[in-house]
């Protein structure tokens, strides 16, 4: 399991995004994890081995590494990012869960074949209702996520900026002795520029969050003006053309609640309107 | 994620570029990643480790190393390779949300294949033209912009053999000499010779989609 691994995880999850959402998938990937990889792991590659102090003293320089250092930049950010795009994982065990639950609507309704079941997988589904919720919740989890880490990087290296020299004073060191820290200038370059797209990172998400709250209330806004309307389900759409409404009524009295409360939540196959999924 | 994932996003792409940007899209990946991973990390591998200074002062190597080169070449070009390539994912997202539009009237009820949908080119005309103009514009700037940075930073792409350095905590003027001076400079002046090829690449596919504009124009007037 390496970064491709997860880039082919969350490149499922793509599909049931919004725009910005995507968009935000794409500066992850391209300016965070790929710059990681193939520029930023090399500058912090020889941190420790060209870590030097002016001191003969056996111990010093480990030592005052490990004090100046307590974690390194590059596994920061390694767990900033891996941490920063699991919640969409949230996001495609509910559409796997929706998913299961259309299939077993089709094969109750007599639609059971092939090619209606590999029509459910490939449908985009649409962010309303139960899905809604996760779907914000996963982003105000990686809002949370960016914000706890770019704290945890204000909080043990102030500034940001690398320095070229520490002095260092931890025991076994003889007395103050200065230490030199490696290519401190490219750290601080790489330092800033993950800094800057953690922020743009950041600016996305709040927008994508901005957007779902603003549709769903527009969304709601329609259906308090005009209850009977709102577009069906990809499934209103094709069993409506099959079978008339009366009988998927008669299946649905028959069949368990749960599959009930998954109809109901299509607008467009009921008779009420649609509870707000927000407001 | 590394250069395949990237070489795969954007193959993409190049179902939907003119003959130019395809061309681009090659020499970009035969020319300039390849080469970088292949040949050129090797040869800045050990750029810090074999940096030699005439002192025993320890920070000194450290310290004048971080004066003569604060961002290594490779990490440039990779940082340039990165930027001069994702414009292209403009046009993947314009070209995505076209087809998106296509499905949504299919669904209401408009006679439109889906197979076809998938596998039809693309025309670059309309608001695509103007996203395909754009990541072009975007490219040329990033590129020169990264030739400048390049320019400025190592006054004159030529590597040399020994800088004199007299940072804090070396004792005096100290002599440093810069491992594998002359294969860098090789490959820093191959790198440049194919960026300047991208660029005119760059600068033709822009002229070209211009004058395709100009004469579509003037078929209609006439």
């Amino acid at each position: 399991m390496n970064w491709a691994g997860l880039y082919t995880v969350l490149s499922g999850v793509n599909r049931h995004s919004t725009a910005i959402g995507r968009i935000w998938l794409s500066v992850i990937f391209i300016f965070r994890i790929m710059v990681l990889v193939v520029a930023a792991e090399s500058v912090w590659g020889d941190e420790k081995s060209a870590f030097t102090c002016n001191t003969q003293q056996p111990g010093c320089n480990s030592v005052c590494y490990d004090h100046f250092f307590p974690i390194s930049h590059i596994r920061l950010w390694a767990l900033q990012l891996i941490l920063v795009t699991t919640p969409a994982l949230l996001v495609a065990m509910h559409v796997a869960y929706q998913q299961h639950q259309e299939k077993k609507l089709l094969v109750l309704t007599g639609h059971g074949d092939p090619k209606h079941m590999e029509e459910v997988k490939k449908h985009k589904m649409r962010i309303s209702g139960s899905l809604w919720w996760t779907y914000v919740c996963s982003v105000v989890f990686r809002l949370l996520f960016e914000a706890v880490f770019m704290y945890i990087f204000y909080m043990l290296y102030p500034g940001y900026q690398m320095v070229r020299l520490v002095k260092c004073e931890a025991y076994p060191c003889p007395n103050t002795v200065d230490c030199f820290i490696s290519r401190p200038t490219e750290k601080t370059i790489f330092t800033v520029f993950m800094l800057v797209t953690s922020s743009i990172c950041i600016i996305l998400n709040m927008a994508e969050l901005v957007y779902l709250v603003v549709r769903a209330c527009a969304r709601r806004g329609q259906h308090s003006s005009n209850p009977s309307s709102g577009k069906s389900s990809f499934y209103g759409h094709k069993l409506s053309s099959e079978y008339k409404q009366n009988e998927i009524n008669q299946l649905l009295t028959e069949q368990d609640s749960s599959l009930k409360d998954m109809l109901r939540r299509n607008p467009g196959m009921q008779e009420k309107g649609d509870r707000c999924s927000a407001c | 994620m590394d250069w395949g994932t990237l070489q795969a996003v954007l193959g993409g792409v190049n179902k939907h570029s003119t003959s130019i940007g395809k061309i681009w899209l090659t020499v970009l990946f035969i020319f300039r990643i390849m080469i970088l991973v292949v040949a050129a990390e090797r040869v800045w591998g050990d750029e810090q480790h074999d940096f030699v200074c005439n002192t025993l002062q320890p920070g000194c190597k450290n310290v004048c190393y971080d004066h003569f080169f604060p961002i290594s070449h490779i990490r440039l070009w990779a940082l340039q390779l990165i930027f001069v390539s994702t414009p292209a994912l403009l046009v993947a997202m314009h070209v995505a949300y076209t087809r998106h539009e296509k499905k949504r009237r299919f669904r209401n009820g408009e006679k439109i294949d889906i197979e076809e949908l998938k596998n039809e080119k693309v025309h670059i005309r309309g608001p695509l033209w103007w996203t395909y103009t754009s990541s072009i514009f975007f490219r040329i700037v990033f590129e020169a912009v990264f030739m400048y940075v390049f320019y400025y930073m190592y006054d004159g792409y030529q590597m040399p053999r020994l800088v004199k350095c007299n940072a804090s905590p070396c004792p005096n003027t100290v002599d440093c000499f810069v491992s594998r001076p002359t294969e860098k400079t090789t490959f820093t002046i191959f790198m440049l010779a194919v960026s300047g090829i991208c660029m005119m690449l760059n600068l033709a596919e822009l002229c070209y989609l211009l004058i395709k504009l100009c004469m579509k124009e003037s078929r209609k007037t006439t």
